[in-house]
């Protein structure tokens, strides 16, 4: 990646590598301030073009995988431009759609992240793992509206200015939470989020439900030091740090759990492997920061050369197995609506709102076996009863209505598979906090599987595959 | 601290629909909103609320990352994800230089990555 020219920060020759927070040693390496995600993005993307071999199609969603004899055989897709569908033979497919932390109502989720991978892979009858881990960034931007940021934004300042959270009430609260919140902010993720939650349900919460981010304490040219060009962000959105503080809140992040795929990064279907957040295993129950994007570098090279070495298939698939994939993937769509009684007034974004607020409520932060209860009755209700009522409207060319069903389909299964693995890990672990079971229980030290059987999610444990080496060791050796 | 109570206004959006062979017109949409919201979450709201059929691409909401939202406001290119609604009216077309799609969608995928049969 240095010699495509990615732009990591470096010290002379050497790439640079500083402490993320959580980690023992100095590992984490970037390009500038927020950048190293569209930097990397640029650099692959840039280096991908200058293959021939290579044949890059964009603008198709794709809405179903084919499967023949039991391996994958190609994928449909829609070509938003003019509505019409399209068909990929193929010897092998790697799914690297993203995340799914969309599905909750506070997130730092671009439109997309509503879980297809995780869908199309459960469709083809690959299995999930560890569905119920899902990260909460504590200090999600709340209010007022900034644009033209990344609501994650507040993290490094808040760590190297010593920013202040206060509840409501304007005091500092951190501390009778059992974490230390002083100048140095050396408070752990998982407190702060819970911390905040908390001091909203006993009614000490800022105006929109979070807590307040105060960098008053500054002066102004400290603030302009340490904040550089983004102040001026800042101020094209009226927001004057000297003057006020902001309001900031636990958003949905990133996603541990996602597609079970074996050291190849293939799943248990033959020919379809996984790479990136899709994939889930990698992080255990809780994710450190800074490994999203070496992840997706590690496991997306192994995936990508794995994947080309499958040699191709016996089978072709004739256009009949292409009319069936695509009544298969749109059968929903062709039987008249399940209850004609419900209000038509419900549209596929709709759904995904109130699915939205379900599974932030209950499905978040703070959970407890009644809430989780309650979330996999409602979700379950959304699947089979209301998604099955609606229509999306008829067109052609770039339907919105069309992609927004296509997506809320997905986003209610995984919805579902995490609900229910949430339900069935009778403890707190990591991101699993749940509020009436608050201890790990060993009898848990074990994987989730989530597979769909016959139209339904069931759960499965597999035992935990025991590392042989000690990283302890591996890390020293590397000093 | 500041008081954390937004005022609401109204702006007027008049929005180019369709493409040259599927009827090509303005519609006008009413939209409250609040201080800070830009045109972008006025379109998202048309979407959830008006009309779910109304066409503009768009994918990180936030962040100015994905360059998907630009569009013709009021005679200028801009990001509709950075311009700031503002209580007044505002016209809201596809971008001139592109080939229409529908609405405020113009072809914007790079000539190579083109899907042919």
């Amino acid at each position: 990646m240095r010699d495509w020219k990615t732009g990591w920060a470096n010290d002379n020759a050497r790439i640079r590598q500083v402490l993320a927070p959580g980690h023992k040693i100095k590992r984490c390496c970037y390009v500038d301030f927020l950048n190293t995600g569209p930097a990397v993005a640029r650099t692959l993307r840039g280096e991908v073009a200058k293959h021939k071999n290579i044949q890059r199609i964009s603008g198709i969603t794709i809405i179903d995988l084919v499967i023949k004899n039991a391996r994958v055989a190609g994928a449909i897709g829609l070509n938003t431009e003019t509505g019409d569908f399209v068909s990929f033979a193929a010897k092998a497919v790697v799914l690297a759609a993203g995340g799914l932390t969309q599905l909750f109502a506070r997130n730092s989720a671009s439109k997309n992240m509503g879980g297809d991978s995780h869908a199309l892979a459960l469709r083809a009858g690959a299995n999930l793992i560890d569905m119920e881990f899902v990260q909460f960034f504590p200090i999600g931007h709340l209010a007022p509206r900034l644009v033209g940021m990344d609501p994650i934004m507040w993290d490094p300042f808040r760590y190297k200015l010593g920013g202040k959270l206060l509840n409501g009430q304007g005091k500092q609260f951190i501390e009778n939470y059992g974490g230390e919140d002083g100048a140095t902010y050396t408070v752990g993720r998982d407190l702060a989020a819970y911390a905040i939650l908390k001091e909203c349900e006993a009614g000490r919460g800022s105006p929109n439900g979070g807590a307040w981010l105060s960098f008053q304490h500054l002066k102004k040219e400290e603030l302009e030091g340490a904040f550089g060009p983004i102040i001026k962000k800042l101020a094209f959105n009226d927001i004057d740090l000297t003057k006020q503080s902001i309001e900031v809140a636990p958003i949905a992040h990133y996603h541990m759990g996602g597609i079970e795929v074996d050291e190849s990064m293939e799943t248990c279907v033959k020919g379809l492997f996984a790479a990136g957040e899709c994939v889930g295993g990698a992080n255990g129950a809780n994710r450190l920061s800074g490994n999203a994007i070496p992840e997706a570098f590690v496991f997306g090279d192994i995936a990508g050369s794995n994947a080309a070495r499958v040699k191709a298939s016996q089978n072709t698939l004739s256009n009949q197995d292409f009319e069936i994939a695509i009544s298969h993937a749109m059968g929903d769509l062709l039987q008249p609506p399940s209850d004609n009684t419900l209000p038509q007034k419900q549209t596929s974004r709709g759904l995904l709102h109130a699915l939205q607020v379900i599974m932030w409520e209950n499905v978040g932060v703070l959970r407890d076996t009644k809430k989780l209860q309650k979330a996999l009755t409602e979700i379950t209700r959304l699947r089979n009863k209301v998604f099955p009522s609606i229509r999306p409207k008829q067109g052609t060319a770039f339907n919105t209505s069309l992609m927004d069903w296509l997506d809320i389909r997905n986003s209610l299964s995984c919805a579902e598979a995490i609900c229910l693995a949430a339900s069935k890990r009778k403890e707190s672990r990591g991101a699993h906090q749940m509020e009436d079971i608050p201890v790990k229980s060993d009898k848990f030290t074990k994987n989730q599987i989530i597979s769909e059987r016959n139209g339904f999610l069931v759960s499965n444990w597999k035992e935990v595959q025991k590392l042989d080496f000690d990283l302890e060791v591996k890390s020293l050796a590397i000093k | 601290m500041n008081p954390g109570k937004e005022k609401h206004f109204n702006a007027e959006l008049e929005i180019f629909r369709g493409a040259s062979e599927i009827n090509p017109r303005f519609e006008t949409f009413n939209v409250p909103f609040q201080q800070g919201a830009s045109v972008l979450d006025a379109l998202i709201w048309i979407n959830d609320n008006i009309d779910e059929t109304l066409s503009f691409r768009y994918s990180c909401i936030n962040a100015n990352a994905c360059k998907e939202c630009m569009m013709l406001i009021d005679g200028k290119v801009e990001y509709a994800c950075l311009k700031k609604l503002q209580e007044k009216r505002s016209t809201l077309k596809p971008l001139p230089n592109k080939r229409l799609i529908k609405d405020l969608v113009t072809d914007i995928v790079p000539p190579k990555e083109k899907y042919s049969i």
